[in-house]
């Protein structure tokens, strides 16, 4: 199967339901996505395709096909810059394990609502569990994120 | 095609050219072979590493898992070296019960809150003996008077000769000099590091996904095993039928194991496939095959009895016999998963005669004991290299080294010396047992004449955590594990007749700690009752409470603190109630007032939470607040949501997060925290800031319905 990930196209030598993450995990070795539950319930696998927050631990490669994946290693841009340089400012990780998750999901968030309000951000980041609970730093990071794309 | 076609180029924060000077001192994993050379002394003592770049690595003793003791012990070390914040970087030590126990417990362990605690002194002295070191050997070099020597912000300097350098160019001298017996330490008023904001030093490589984790490690010829696990605790495999996996691309065999059937697999996805594929049958003659609800049953009937006295002063029984009005309220708390975000996980490659073993280990020097007993080798033959934890909440830390062990019999049962990396799913994670156990709490309060709270009793029923460890002969004192009733037997409020007694039961359910321990109960169970009888008497929570307190006590310092943070104005305010608890626990003193409305399902909504902390010298407020914050969204979380419940038949009924709920950022309150200025020696803090949420929102729920919460949880489809 030929998967493109991060602008670099690959041919991997998987079963087609074999879940993205565990292609990008195991056979491309990108292990910033993270396995957390198998079922899209913890956001801690979440890539973009095509731009869209997405859940690799139930995206069976098969319906990947031509659309672009983006993970934590590959994630460029205005927004990814804001989001990162606002994480860091914060210091918003905890154990950090979650973090490349919601990383992901704000950037996405931020690229589709550039100014979201707190249900904005609810509505966008409630998929993605923290165990650390480090969820004021993640809101208050968005938002910074946000008002340093604005200017 | 390479990694590298797809892997941009990551910025290395945690190794750096550092990383040269560690890699000789302590091998990656997989390189540490016979006969390789000796590592060179680290220099200049078993935690700091001084690269000739200049950078200086603080190696870690204790596991950083989201609590910050990266964070800490490198400030404290930074302190006394007089090193710029930039330079520091940070990595975890070995394991090696010699050099790196921790000081209150006697071995390699993080657990407790005592990271900080315990190494205070130790960290410093690190630092100031490096510093030290760093001094004689410039005076030497540059034939001065070490007196005349200044060290600031990483830079040596002899002011009268206009010299500087960096502390790499002395690193190597420095390494060669006897390390000073007795070191000055600075004056807490010199501090420059110490109370400051530093930056943490993980965050980066946890922002951008280069941070590893034990499920991150991959290593050629590794294999992956997942282990498929009895339905029912005590459970044995008896026979499997593989021919199902046998088509699955990638599957290489299995094995049966104490602990199961372990699956092995060129990597996790055919792993998972195929244990799902085995047809395994169990032999269930030692099985536990009791539920939830006739434990619940069982420990009510026991709560009405007294147990083995645990505390007491003045007579309790009299009192509540002669009592004009007595109180009695019977609290229920769930078995709870520590549920980290990763998944328990360990790599193990044992090659006949020695093992190296790579992960997030709370207790190294326990992992190491139990993986050799495990192996049949002597415990000099194990070696463990330390992987940050993606949390850990108390689960990483077993005593028996229990997924340790699991991992190095995957590794004995494969029979190769390659390495084979255990991978527990979320199923294996919240049906593997080692819950936070089981309680019921019968509390009776006795009110006087003239409204003051005059007796108190309280009987706490459930599992031992220490009995049939090796922490019994500490913990568990007349027949009382302290680890059940801390935070009930030293009840901070001035009542006349006071008892705290104890049933201890056991039960086929293996538990364990769990982020708080015994407080994640007791202070839900005290804070609930005293909020009731202060409301009984009319008085109002924090009032009541102070009044109860030595004003000059530290209980009543975090209250007063709070009461001024939240600006304290009562329980109701419109259609928001107010509630109130503090609770002490690992030494450190917190208050916490939580803001409770009703949702549009007449469910607990928590809006807000102010919380006051005294831990101590604050050596890192941003960690400080950052670990109040996460434990009040921790403990709200399992206060609301989260239950372990067995079905009659034994089975644990909840196997995912879509079960076991767990807080959303959209029900994460806001949190403003207030750090007491204290000058007392540092306590911890990542443990304290669970305890008073629960019985803070229970409280002003009371105050908000009348309703009074009895068991947990009592959020969305928990309330009863």
């Amino acid at each position: 199967m030929r998967l493109t990930v991060n602008g670099s196209t690959a041919e991997v030598d998987a079963d087609p339901a074999t879940p993205l993450l565990w292609v990008l995990r195991d056979e491309l070795g990108l292990t910033g996505t993270k396995f957390g539950c198998g079922m899209a319930q913890c956001g801690a696998c979440t890539v973009h395709i095509d731009g869209m927050a997405r859940r690799a631990c139930v995206t069976p490669l098969s319906a990947v096909g031509d659309s672009q994946v983006t993970t934590i290693e590959g994630v460029s841009g205005r927004v990814a810059d804001a989001v990162r340089k606002a994480w860091l400012a914060l210091d918003t990780p905890q154990c950090g394990y979650c973090q490349p998750g919601q990383v992901m999901s704000a950037v996405a968030l931020l690229s589709v609502a550039p100014r979201p309000d707190d249900k904005a951000i609810d509505e966008g980041m409630a998929g993605n569990l923290c165990r650390c609970a480090a969820y004021v730093r993640i809101r208050a990071a968005i938002h910074d994120a946000a008002k340093s794309l604005e200017g | 095609m390479t990694l590298h076609a797809l892997r941009p180029s990551r910025r290395h924060v945690l190794q750096g050219s550092a990383g040269l000077v560690l890699a000789l001192a302590l091998p990656p994993f997989g390189r540490a072979q016979e006969g390789a050379p000796k590592p060179v002394p680290i220099m200049p003592n078993a935690f700091v590493v001084i690269a000739p770049d200049d950078t200086v690595t603080i190696l870690s003793k204790h596991l950083e898992m989201g609590q910050g003791p990266w964070t800490g012990l490198a400030t404290l070390v930074a302190e006394e070296l007089d090193a710029d914040w930039a330079q520091i970087r940070v990595a975890h030590a070995p394991g090696d019960p010699k050099l790196y126990e921790n000081l209150l417990f006697g071995a390699q362990l993080t657990g407790g809150s005592t990271a900080i605690a315990n190494s205070y002194m130790q960290m410093r002295r690190a630092g100031a003996a490096a510093r030290a070191m760093l001094v004689k050997a410039a005076a030497e070099a540059w034939n001065v008077p070490e007196s005349e020597i200044a060290v600031q912000d990483g830079q040596i300097s002899h002011l009268p000769s206009s010299r500087r350098a960096g502390f790499g160019a002395f690193a190597a001298a420095a390494a060669k000099l006897p390390a000073p017996q007795n070191v000055k330490l600075k004056d807490p008023k010199d501090f420059r590091l110490i109370g400051k904001d530093l930056r943490k030093p993980d965050t980066l490589a946890k922002s951008t996904g280069a941070a590893l984790f034990t499920q991150d490690i991959r290593e050629p010829d590794m294999v992956v095993a997942v282990v498929a696990h009895p339905p029912r605790f005590g459970g044995k495999a008896a026979s499997v039928d593989d021919r199902e996996a046998r088509s699955i691309a990638g599957y290489l065999g299995h094995a049966v194991i104490a602990q199961g059937v372990a699956v092995y697999a060129r990597s996790t996805w055919p792993a998972i496939l195929a244990r799902n594929s085995l047809k395994i049958a169990w032999d269930e003659t030692s099985a536990f095959r009791k539920g939830t609800k006739a434990i619940e049953a069982e420990y009510r009937a026991i709560a009405e009895k007294p147990g083995q006295v645990a505390a007491k002063r003045g007579d309790a029984s009299a009192r509540l016999a002669n009592a004009r009005e007595t109180i009695e309220q019977t609290f229920v708390f769930p078995y709870l998963a520590q549920a980290p975000m990763e998944p328990l996980d360990a790599v193990v490659k044992f090659d006949g005669e020695s093992a190296l073993c790579h992960f997030g280990s709370q207790g190294p020097t326990i992992d190491q004991f139990a993986i050799a007993k495990a192996l049949g080798i002597a415990a000099d033959k194990v070696r463990i290299e330390v992987a940050l934890a993606g949390g850990s909440f108390g689960r990483r830390a077993q005593a028996a080294g229990d997924f340790a062990v699991e991992a190095a019999s995957c590794a004995k049962a494969y029979g190769k010396p390659v390495p084979v990396k255990l991978v527990w799913t979320r199923e294996d994670d919240l049906r593997g047992g080692f819950y936070r156990p089981f309680y019921v709490h019968r509390m009776r309060g006795a009110v006087g004449p003239d409204g003051a709270i005059t007796g108190w009793s309280h009987t706490i029923v459930g599992q031992s955590i220490m009995a049939g460890t090796p922490m019994e002969k500490n913990m568990v004192k007349n027949g009382v594990d302290e680890s059940s009733v801390e935070g009930a037997v030293d009840l901070p409020y001035r009542i006349a007749d006071f008892q705290c007694d104890l049933h201890t039961v056991k039960q086929g359910v293996p538990v364990l700690w769990w982020r708080s321990v015994g407080h994640t109960h007791t202070a839900f169970a005290t804070e609930t009752m005293i909020d009731i009888l202060l409301e009984k008497v009319g008085k109002d929570p924090i009032d009541g409470r102070l009044a109860l307190l030595d004003p000059s006590s530290r209980e009543a310092g975090v209250l007063k603190e709070v009461k001024a943070l939240a600006r304290w104005k009562g329980r109701r305010e419109g259609d928001k109630a107010y509630g109130v608890a503090m609770h002490k626990s690992f030494n450190t003193y917190v208050a916490q007032v939580a803001e409770v409305t009703k949702d549009g399902e007449g469910a607990p909504k928590v809006t807000r939470v102010w919380c006051a902390v005294d831990c101590g010298v604050a050596v890192n407020p941003n960690v400080i607040r950052a670990q109040m914050e996460g434990g009040i969204g921790y403990g709200l979380g399992h206060a609301l949501y989260a239950s372990i419940d067995l079905d009659d038949s034994g089975r644990v009924v909840q196997s995912n997060f879509d079960a076991y709920r767990s807080l959303r950022i959209n029900e994460m309150p806001a949190v403003e925290v207030a750090i007491v200025r204290s000058q007392a020696a540092p306590t911890g803090v990542g443990e304290p800031g669970v305890p008073p949420i629960a019985p803070a929102v229970a409280n002003a729920w009371r105050a908000l319905t009348g309703v009074v919460v009895t068991r947990l949880p009592f959020g969305k489809g928990g309330l009863a």
